[in-house]
């Protein structure tokens, strides 16, 4: 499917969608509330067939936080991009989709651990890099390291 | 996750046992938490993180034109092609292009690279398996392999030669006869590679049937590169999304469909012949011309996002950065094939003897930087 195909049957199923086609692949902005029916509808409908979670990452914006999640469909060969912004920045939540692909259990796990964003229903919501009792989440931009030295 | 004070048996009389993060066959300070029954794996838990530098946090604070250098320590065992990803994310923001030239030299170096990176994995994979005779056969070509980068980069391991716009400096005066020479003594040596293990029968024993993984799983699971390949499943960056201009050689996709230990063993094999035939297309057909487009001084990527993608010796490397219009990136991720790849480690082991662990492990070709980065 082309941007315009996919721009014009996400808008048919979520109304409340909107996109952004600056960048090289097309972008569409959620909510978090939206963001497992969407995800749901991108991986299963036969005409998206995005069966390939090739990134997922958190952009912290200072405001906010932005949720990446990049898709491939090895079947059609298009890519999409879905974020979804956090507005919480204290007790920053979002649904994970651990189940809808696997490779997003560790995926989820890194951005807890390195920007506190806790995922509902993961099953297992530890740290991954970090040690337990690390203090403070360092990708953040607020995030102050007391040992590091600048030169 | 404290790993003392807790109980070696479990209530369910599940043996604990953990692997690393000192361990040979790990090939790094990979930690593997095991939990058994008899020699039953009954599930696998990685611990990561000794040896995270959080070369994303650096990145942020360092030039476009330095944050290459850090990447190189990532996968360690193809340093050139971190950076190919790295300046190619980097020009596509500049809107620029390495010129013909460059283009060519850094496809020559990843595939050297690569090749390299293979016969490493192919000697340690011997290793793991009980057979330590492979680990010297591959060590005396890649000795070969390293010289050639020492002199043309300048550096054995941690090339650090793409740069934005192309290549730091043009290839040595040697670089091609000497290519050549290397190219004709590795190819002789494949029949070797092929009696000592690929035949061997209690390699095969070790390895078919072992560590299996569906398509479907291993695409779930975000596997890329000979572990991605190894269930059948096309996936091959320079084939779907060309760089460098990867479209302009020929080259077969080696694909298995075994699913298996053997599988994803045999595509590196392959792989091997394949990059030897892409250096042999263009070591004699390297253009004339500038090894470095012209740019600024100071880098500055307009505001917006950059993703770019290269296949590495392990899968598919994806570097993302986020620009705000300033000299450093705002924000830089970088999707490591290891990664995701380690994590599909515990669906291929659940059922799997003890032994067999170590297989898998070896032939997922896992490098340890990578994924704690």
């Amino acid at each position: 499917m082309t941007n315009e195909e996919i721009k014009q049957s996400v808008s048919a199923l979520f109304p409340g969608v909107t996109y952004d086609e600056t960048g090289e692949f097309l972008t569409i902005l959620i909510s978090p509330a939206e963001l497992r029916p969407v995800m749901k509808a991108l991986r299963f409908n036969k005409e998206y067939n995005f069966d390939f979670l090739f990134c997922l990452t958190c952009i912290d914006w200072k405001t906010h936080l932005m949720m990446v999640y990049h898709l491939l469909s090895r079947k059609h060969k298009h890519n999409i991009v879905v974020k979804a912004k956090i507005a919480d920045i204290v007790n920053p939540e979002i649904e994970t989709i651990c189940d809808i692909w696997q490779t997003a259990n560790f995926h989820e796990r890194e951005v807890y651990d390195l920007f506190g964003v806790k995922f509902i229903n993961h099953p297992d919501m530890r740290r991954l890099l970090l040690d337990e009792n690390w203090d403070g989440y360092p990708l953040r931009k607020n995030y102050v390291d007391e040992n590091m030295i600048s030169i | 996750m404290s790993l003392l004070g807790e109980d070696i048996v479990t209530e369910e009389g599940e043996f604990v046992i953990n692997i690393g993060p000192q361990h040979p066959s790990t090939h790094g300070v990979l930690h593997l938490k095991v939990w058994l029954d008899g020699e039953t794996i009954k599930k696998v838990q990685p611990h990561l993180g000794y040896i995270h530098r959080s070369i994303e946090k650096m990145s942020e604070s360092l030039s476009y034109r330095n944050f290459i250098y850090a990447t190189s320590r990532m996968d360690y065992l193809s340093a050139h092609i971190n950076n190919q990803a790295c300046a190619l994310c980097v020009e596509k923001g500049l809107q620029i292009e390495a010129p013909p030239r460059a283009q060519v030299i850094r496809v020559l170096m990843a595939e050297l690279t690569r090749l390299s990176s293979h016969q490493l994995w192919w000697g340690c994979t011997g290793l793991d398996l009980g057979a330590v005779t492979p680990f010297f056969y591959a060590f005396r070509e890649r000795e070969l392999i390293m010289e050639i980068m020492e002199e043309s980069c300048g550096a054995r391991l941690t090339q650090n030669y793409s740069v934005p716009g192309g290549v730091m400096y043009d290839i040595h005066p040697n670089f091609q006869k000497r290519t050549k020479d290397v190219l004709k003594q590795i190819k002789a040596k494949y029949q070797e590679y092929e009696d000592v293990l690929t035949g061997n029968v209690i390699f095969e024993q070790r390895t078919k049937g072992v560590g299996y993984i569906s398509p479907e799983d291993a695409v779930s699971f975000g596997c890329t590169g000979p572990t991605l390949r190894g269930s059948g499943v096309s996936c091959d960056v320079r084939k779907w999304f060309p760089y460098d201009g990867y479209d302009k050689v020929q080259f077969d996709e080696v694909l298995q469909t075994g699913g298996d230990c053997y599988a994803r063993y045999m595509v590196r094999i392959g792989e091997m012949k394949q990059s030897v035939s892409i250096i042999e297309q263009l070591i004699d057909n390297i253009p004339d011309g500038d090894f470095q487009a012209k740019t600024k001084m100071v880098l500055k990527l307009p505001k917006g996002e950059f993703y770019q993608r290269v296949e590495t010796a392990r899968g598919e490397l994806g570097v993302y950065i986020v620009s705000d219009g300033a000299a450093s990136p705002y924000r830089i991720k970088y999707r490591s094939p290891n990664f995701s790849n380690l994590s599909a480690l515990e669906h291929m082991a659940v059922g799997s003897k003890i032994g067999d662990l170590v297989a898998i492990m070896a032939t997922i070709d896992l490098v340890i930087p990578d994924v704690d980065r």
